[in-house]
């Protein structure tokens, strides 16, 4: 249990279901789906956003899977609007039409970002055919006339990232105001298919000088953020700000998080909101605090001037690399694992010269293939 | 920084919402995705930017409140910050018409 109580849960992020009509690549929800088949019923979700908003909570996130797929995602963003929550979807826009978002709007939903989710298959779609982009510009068209911000999130990787002036070249078509250009983290399935996903140095300096040209040609009309995959860094990202300090995700079915992939990490014990409430699961649980402060770091992080800085990096990485999660993120130069960041770029690199039948199978998020969870040390 | 004009009536921007938190005993800014946890002197100031006072109604509101005179400066210079940040935003007559001011108030 930690000593000083924690602050509130500012961010509470709402994984309303994992039902989804994409099948993407490097979907951060669960490999092992099929544990998810039961999710929380509206009542539910109302506890949830009640407790949690008595705790402090204030940022609220809508997600899934794709949250529209829930005929009551209208109810729960009115819940939570008269609660005093800012209310964020996160949509891939399939399913949203002029009925739902007059609805959502008159709910009090505050804000949409509307997320390219596929390279291959969506985004494919929305490279070459003309009518997944008429269907997207519809959305964003919507999205517009209803007087909220239009804001892209694309997801990058190797596969699409030399496409990024195509990229953006159709967000300006379709009047985006916002974009931002995020490199693929590498947990759930993306982990799984990272040697196929991850972009070469090269690619990432291309698509860096592409975006900045284009910044160049359209300046405040469109505002463009490019996330630098974190392989590529040297100090790792404060992960969640620290795991236990300002997020709190829940699953569809009610498992609650510290990171909305905390579930890969063996061993930290993950309340759910159907069995204790919120305060408990937030000041108390041992899921909650096992992360918190500094008491579990190991060295180098330790005895590191930058532990609070960067708190370690991400849990999930250091575990999914080293094997251990209270290890420093290899991202981090002072990691003794850092090579196994190093040869991962490295090996990206050469595959740019190398003959692509050589290349793993993609695996697309499947339910068929759900019910068989890979171990998470398997590269 | 910009000169605000005294008879503008600023309001919170599009996409912003102001509300007191208890949990943090203060003013937040709420935004997509973000929040800014404002100090007392700035949740004062902005939870009177409604879109109907101007600045000078909110000067004085402030000076009446707080019993004292000589804010308007503060209260201005803030404001300009507050537009900067594009936290507020000014009524339409004013964003539409940078010589308002003048016109209202000439030199
Ligand atoms: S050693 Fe640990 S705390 Fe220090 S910079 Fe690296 S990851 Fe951060």
């Amino acid at each position: 249990m930690s000593t000083n109580p924690p602050g509130p849960p500012l961010w509470l992020l709402l994984e309303l279901t994992y039902r989804c009509p994409l099948h993407c690549v490097f979907c951060y929800n669960p490999v092992e789906m099929a544990r998810a088949e039961q999710e929380l019923s509206t009542e539910e979700w109302v506890r949830v956003l009640r407790e949690a908003r008595a705790l402090g909570a204030v940022q609220l996130g809508l997600s899934g899977g794709e949250p529209l797929t829930r005929d009551d995602l209208e109810e729960i963003v009115a819940q939570a609007h008269a609660l005093g929550y800012y209310t964020n979807l996160i949509t891939s826009g399939i399913g949203l039409n002029e009925r739902r978002i007059a609805a959502l709007k008159r709910a009090g939903l505050d804000h949409i970002q509307l997320s390219f989710q596929d390279s291959t298959r969506e985004m494919n779609d929305f490279l070459s055919s003309t009518r997944t982009f008429e269907l997207k510009s519809k959305v964003a068209a919507l999205i517009k006339q209803h007087g909220y911000p239009m804001v892209l999130n694309v997801v990058l990787h190797r596969m699409n990232i030399d496409h990024v002036e195509q990229i953006l070249e159709m967000a300006e078509a379709f009047g985006a105001e916002y974009v931002e250009l995020a490199n693929t983290q590498f947990y759930g399935w993306a982990w799984l298919n990272r040697e196929r996903l991850m972009p070469s140095r090269a690619q990432v300096e291309r698509a860096e000088a592409v975006t900045q040209r284009f910044r160049e040609r359209v300046g405040e009309r469109m505002r463009i953020f490019f996330v630098v995959p974190d392989y590529f860094e040297r100090r790792p990202k404060a992960c969640m700000n620290g795991l236990g300090s300002v997020f709190l995700t829940v699953a569809p079915d009610g498992t609650a998080m510290p990171c909305h992939a905390a579930r890969i990490l063996p061993g930290l014990d993950l309340p759910n909101v159907r069995d204790a409430s919120i305060e408990w699961i937030w000041r108390d649980s041992p899921g909650f605090n096992r992360f918190r402060g500094d008491e579990w770091m190991k060295e180098p992080c330790r005895s590191c001037p930058e532990r609070h800085r960067d708190f370690g990096g991400c849990r999930c990485q250091a575990y999914l690399l080293t094997g251990d999660a209270a290890n420093a993120d290899p991202v981090c130069d002072l990691s003794p694992h850092h090579h196994l960041v190093t040869e991962a770029v490295a090996r990206a690199d050469a595959r740019d010269r190398q003959a692509p039948v050589e290349e793993r199978p993609l695996i697309f998020r499947d339910h068929r293939r759900a019910a068989a969870p890979p171990a998470a040390a398997e590269t | 920084m910009s000169v605000v004009p005294d008879a503008a009536r600023p309001t919170v921007a599009r996409g912003f919402r102001l509300q007191w938190e208890p949990a943090q005993q203060a003013h937040v800014l709420l935004y997509p995705e973000g929040m800014v946890k404002l100090n007392d002197s700035a949740g004062q100031i902005l939870s009177r930017c409604d879109g109907r006072r101007t600045v000078t109604e909110i000067v004085a509101d402030l000076e009446h409140t707080y019993r004292t005179s000589g804010l308007a400066d503060d209260v201005r210079t803030f404001i300009a910050f507050a537009l900067e940040k594009q936290w507020l935003e000014l009524d339409r007559e004013a964003q539409l018409d940078p010589l308002c001011d003048t016109a209202r108030n000439p030199p």
